[in-house]
C-alpha cells in the first residue's frame, strides 16, 4: 500500500518519463492506440518501433501507448519528443515510416518532415482521397 | 510493387474547374512518361482537398511542393524544371504563409487553437497502461487532497460552487445530486459511473476511459467519500473491449497501490470499484434502467421520483453520474471551484467533449469552452464541410437530440440554448448535415432507432414511436397526404408528453425538429413527390441525357436487372418501371451522362 510520500516519490521519478517540456532528459515516442488508432492500424506501428528501438540498440528512449489525441482522421500518430527538442507529430504512419523515424529522427535527429502535416489555408493534405480514375 | 520516388497529386474534385483537372491529369502523365519518368513518378488524381480557391491545384510530395492555377499549357514547363533541373517552378508555386506548409507540432493546428481540455487533459499525452505516469501529471493528488485536508461536506461545496453540470444529457446539477445523496441516513450507498454510451456517432467516454482511465476512477472515490459510499460500479459496454481492457488494467493497478481498497492512503477510509458490462441496450442509458441491469434485471426504466439519489441501487442512496462528469472532478478539486466557474458561461461552466462527425473536414473529439458557436464549432475547429458542399443542418444530442439548422449557427452552445432551439446537448455527438442529406430521412433513421431501442415497458413509446416511423417512411415513399404532416406532428407532441423516461419523452424530438426547421421538405415529399436532396429512392429517377449520352452500352452491360436499353452509338434509354435506383449506371457512366432527378 503507498502512503502519500510514495506518491509524491513517484511523482518526482517519472517526471522524466512524461515531461513535454524542453528540458526533457531523454527521448519519449508516443504512439496513439485508442481504438480510432489501432483501428487505423497504431498496432503493428507500435511493434515496428519497439522491434527498431531494440535493433538499433537505443537507450534511454521511452516508447509509450497513448489515447485518443483528437484528430483520429490522421491516424496512426506519432509524436517524439527529443531532449531541447519541440514535440513532432507524424501522421497517417504505417510500420515502414515509423521505422525510418526511428532511424533518423530518434537516432540522428533529423525530422523526416515528409511525414509531418501539411497545411494549406487550414486544410491538412495528408489524408487526401483518391479519385476513381 | 513499383517504388516511387516522388509522388504528384492533382486536385479532381469537382469544385474546381472538373474538366480542366481532368486535363491537367492527363498531360502530366503524358509528359512524365515522355521524359520516361513513369517509373520513378507517380501521378494520382485526388478528391476535393478544399482548396477550390487556388485551384487547379498540384501538389508534389515529399517536398509536399502545391503549385496553384496551374493550366494544361504550363505542365511541360513544370515537369522540367522540377523534375529534369530539380527546381522549384516559382511562377506557379504556392507561396506559404505563417502556419502554413510543413507543420511539425499538432498544437500549433488551428484544430486545438480553440481548444480546451479539461476532461481529456491526459488523453493523447500519458500511457493510460502506466499509473505512474497518471500520478506524475497531477494524478491522485485531488484525492490526497480531499482524504486529508477537505470534509466530505467540503467537497460537496465545492462541486456545487464550481457548477459542474451532468455532461450525460440532463445537465443537472452535479453538486445537487452528491448533496441530496449525502443527507440521505443510511448505511450503504452507491456510486455509479454511467459509461453506456449508445447515440449513434459518439465516442466522448470511450475516448476518456481508453485515455485516461485513472482520473474516473480517482473521481469516483472522492465521490465515494463525499456521500459516504464505499462501493462503486461502472457500467460500461461490452462493445467497448479496449475500454473495458484499460479498466481492468487500471483498477487493478490502483488496488496494488492502496488507491482503492481498504484504508485508502493511510485515511482511514474505504471504497472499491467494480465492473459491470452492458449488453449494448440503448435503453441501459438511462438511470434508473441502468441500476435495474446492475440488479440483474431487465433493463426497464421506473418512474422518478424517487430519485436515485434517495431510492437507487439496491434501494439505496445512489449518485450516477456521466463518464464526462467524473472526468472534470479532479480538476476542479485541484484548482478549486472559482476557476471553473471562469471557463464556459454563467449558467453552464467549464468545457464540453464533443465527437464530431459526418459530413465534416476534422473528424475527431474536440473538447470546447461552453458558450462557443456552434459554427466556430463547425468551421474552424471542425474545418468545414468536404467537396466544397454546403451546410444544411448539425444534429447535436443523438436520437433525444434535433437538427439545427444555418440560421441558428451563431447559437453559443450552452444546454439551455440547444434546448430551446428544439435540440439537446446530449452526451456530446455532434454530426454534421450537407445539402445531400435528406432531413426526412435523418428523421427516419433516428426513429428506426429509438423503435429498435424502445424497452416497451409504456405504450407512447412502444407503439408511438413504431407509428411515427410508419408515417415517416410512408412519407419518404410519396404515399402521404398532407394532412399526415398535422397528424405526425400531433403524435409526436403526444409522446413527448406522456412517455415515462427521458428516452422516450425525446424520441420525438428529431421529427419535432425537422419539422420545425425544414418543414418545407416534408411538404415536398408530400406535396410534389421529390425528395429535394435525391436521397429516398421511391422519389428519385435515373434518366439519361440525351446530348450526352454516346451509346457506349457501358451502362447496359452493367446493369444487373437489364432496365437500359438502346442500340450502340444510339442514346439509351431506362424503364422506370423495371428500375431499382441502385445507381450503379451513374456511377460507371464515363460521360457523365446519367443523372438523378
Amino acid at each position: 500500500m503507498k502512503t502519500i510520500q510514495d506518491l509524491e516519490e513517484i511523482r518526482k521519478n517519472t517526471f522524466n518519463r512524461v515531461n513535454q517540456g524542453l528540458d526533457r532528459k531523454s527521448t519519449r515516442i508516443v504512439v496513439g492506440m485508442a481504438t480510432c488508432g489501432i483501428a487505423a492500424g497504431a498496432d503493428e506501428v507500435y511493434e515496428a518501433i519497439l522491434d527498431e528501438v531494440n535493433k538499433l540498440g537505443l537507450s534511454n528512449v521511452v516508447v509509450a501507448k497513448t489515447g485518443c489525441i483528437g484528430v483520429c482522421r490522421l491516424e496512426p500518430i506519432v509524436e517524439v519528443i527529443r531532449p531541447g527538442e519541440e514535440k513532432v507529430t507524424y501522421v497517417k504512419m504505417s510500420p515502414y515510416k515509423a521505422r525510418r523515424v526511428v532511424a533518423s529522427h530518434v537516432l540522428v535527429g533529423a525530422v523526416r518532415n515528409e511525414y509531418t502535416m501539411h497545411v494549406i489555408k487550414g486544410k491538412i493534405l495528408n489524408d487526401y482521397t483518391l479519385d476513381n480514375d | 510493387m513499383e517504388v516511387y520516388r516522388s509522388q504528384v497529386l492533382v486536385c479532381g474534385g469537382t469544385g474546381c474547374i472538373s474538366p480542366e483537372s481532368v486535363d491537367l491529369y492527363r498531360t502530366l502523365k503524358s509528359e512524365i512518361r515522355k521524359h520516361k519518368l513513369n517509373h520513378e513518378i507517380e501521378v494520382l488524381r485526388t478528391g476535393c482537398l478544399g482548396l477550390c480557391e487556388l485551384g487547379p491545384v498540384v501538389i508534389i510530395y515529399p517536398e509536399g511542393v502545391l503549385y496553384n492555377k496551374v493550366k494544361t499549357e504550363d505542365i511541360s514547363e513544370l515537369v522540367e524544371s522540377h523534375f529534369i533541373h530539380n527546381k522549384v517552378l516559382e511562377r506557379l508555386e504556392y507561396k506559404v504563409t505563417e502556419g502554413e506548409g510543413k507543420v511539425r507540432n499538432l498544437n500549433k493546428l488551428d484544430f486545438f487553437k480553440k481548444q480546451l481540455r479539461i476532461a481529456l487533459r491526459n488523453c493523447g499525452i500519458i500511457d493510460p497502461e502506466n499509473i505512474d505516469e497518471y500520478i506524475t501529471c497531477d494524478g491522485y493528488k485531488a484525492l490526497e487532497k480531499v482524504l486529508t485536508t477537505m470534509t466530505p461536506l467540503d467537497v460537496i461545496e465545492n462541486i456545487k460552487k464550481s457548477g459542474l453540470r451532468g455532461r450525460g444529457g440532463g445537465g443537472f446539477s452535479t453538486g445537487t445530486k452528491w448533496q441530496t445523496a449525502a443527507l440521505q441516513k443510511n448505511n450503504e450507498k452507491y456510486i455509479i459511473c454511467n459509461a453506456d454510451e449508445g447515440d449513434p456517432g459518439a465516442f466522448m467516454d470511450r475516448s476518456v476511459l481508453e485515455g485516461d482511465p485513472h482520473t474516473v476512477l480517482e473521481a469516483m472515490t472522492i465521490n465515494g467519500y463525499a456521500i459516504g459510499a464505499s462501493k462503486g460500479f461502472i457500467y460500461v459496454r461490452a462493445e467497448y473491449p479496449l475500454a473495458v481492457e484499460r479498466l481492468e488494467h487500471a483498477i487493478n493497478q490502483s488496488r496494488e497501490y492502496g488507491l482503492l481498497g481498504e484504508n485508502i492512503l493511510g485515511a482511514g477510509f474505504n471504497f472499491d470499484i467494480e465492473l459491470r458490462l452492458g449488453a449494448g441496450a440503448f435503453v441501459c442509458g438511462e438511470e434508473t434502467a441502468l441500476m435495474q441491469s446492475i440488479e440483474g434485471r431487465r433493463g426497464m426504466p421506473m418512474p422518478k421520483p424517487p430519485f436515485p439519489a434517495v431510492n437507487g441501487l439496491w434501494g439505496k442512496p445512489t449518485v450516477i453520474n456521466n463518464v464526462e462528469t467524473f472526468a472534470n472532478i479532479v480538476p476542479i478539486i485541484l484548482n478549486g471551484p472559482d476557476w471553473f466557474r471562469g471557463i464556459g458561461t454563467a449558467k453552464s461552466p467549464g468545457t464540453k467533449v464533443f465527437a464530431l462527425g459526418g459530413k465534416i473536414t476534422n473528424t475527431g473529439l474536440i473538447e470546447i469552452p461552453m458558450g462557443t458557436t456552434l459554427r466556430e464549432t463547425i468551421f474552424e475547429i471542425g474545418g468545414g464541410i468536404p467537396n466544397a458542399k454546403n451546410f444544411k443542418a448539425v444534429q447535436t444530442g443523438g436520437p433525444s437530440g434535433g437538427c439545427i439548422p444555418e440560421k441558428n449557427l451563431d447559437t453559443a452552445i450552452e444546454y439551455d440554448t440547444l434546448t430551446a432551439l428544439g435540440s439537446m446537448m446530449g452526451s456530446g455527438g455532434m454530426i454534421v448535415l450537407d445539402e445531400d442529406n435528406c432531413m426526412v430521412d435523418v428523421a427516419r433513421f433516428f426513429l428506426d432507432f429509438t423503435k429498435d431501442e424502445s424497452c416497451g415497458k409504456c405504450t407512447p413509446c412502444r407503439i408511438g414511436t413504431k407509428r411515427l416511423l410508419e408515417m415517416l417512411e410512408d412519407i419518404t415513399k410519396g404515399n402521404a397526404e398532407m394532412e399526415d404532416i398535422d397528424k405526425l406532428e400531433h403524435l409526436a407532441m403526444g409522446i413527448k408528453k406522456v412517455a415515462l423516461c427521458g428516452l422516450g419523452q425525446t424520441a420525438p424530438n428529431p421529427v419535432l425538429s425537422t419539422l420545425n426547421h425544414f418543414r418545407e421538405e416534408y411538404i415536398a415529399h408530400v406535396r410534389d413527390k421529390k425528395c429535394p436532396a435525391k436521397v429516398c429512392r421511391s422519389l428519385v429517377q435515373y434518366v439519361i441525357l440525351e446530348d450526352k449520352c454516346k451509346g457506349c452500352g457501358l451502362c447496359t452491360r452493367n446493369c444487373n436487372i437489364g432496365a437500359i436499353s438502346g442500340k450502340l452509338q444510339e442514346t439509351h434509354k431506362i424503364d422506370q418501371d423495371i428500375c431499382l435506383k441502385c445507381g450503379m449506371c451513374m456511377h460507371i457512366c464515363r460521360f457523365k451522362a446519367i443523372v438523378k432527378i
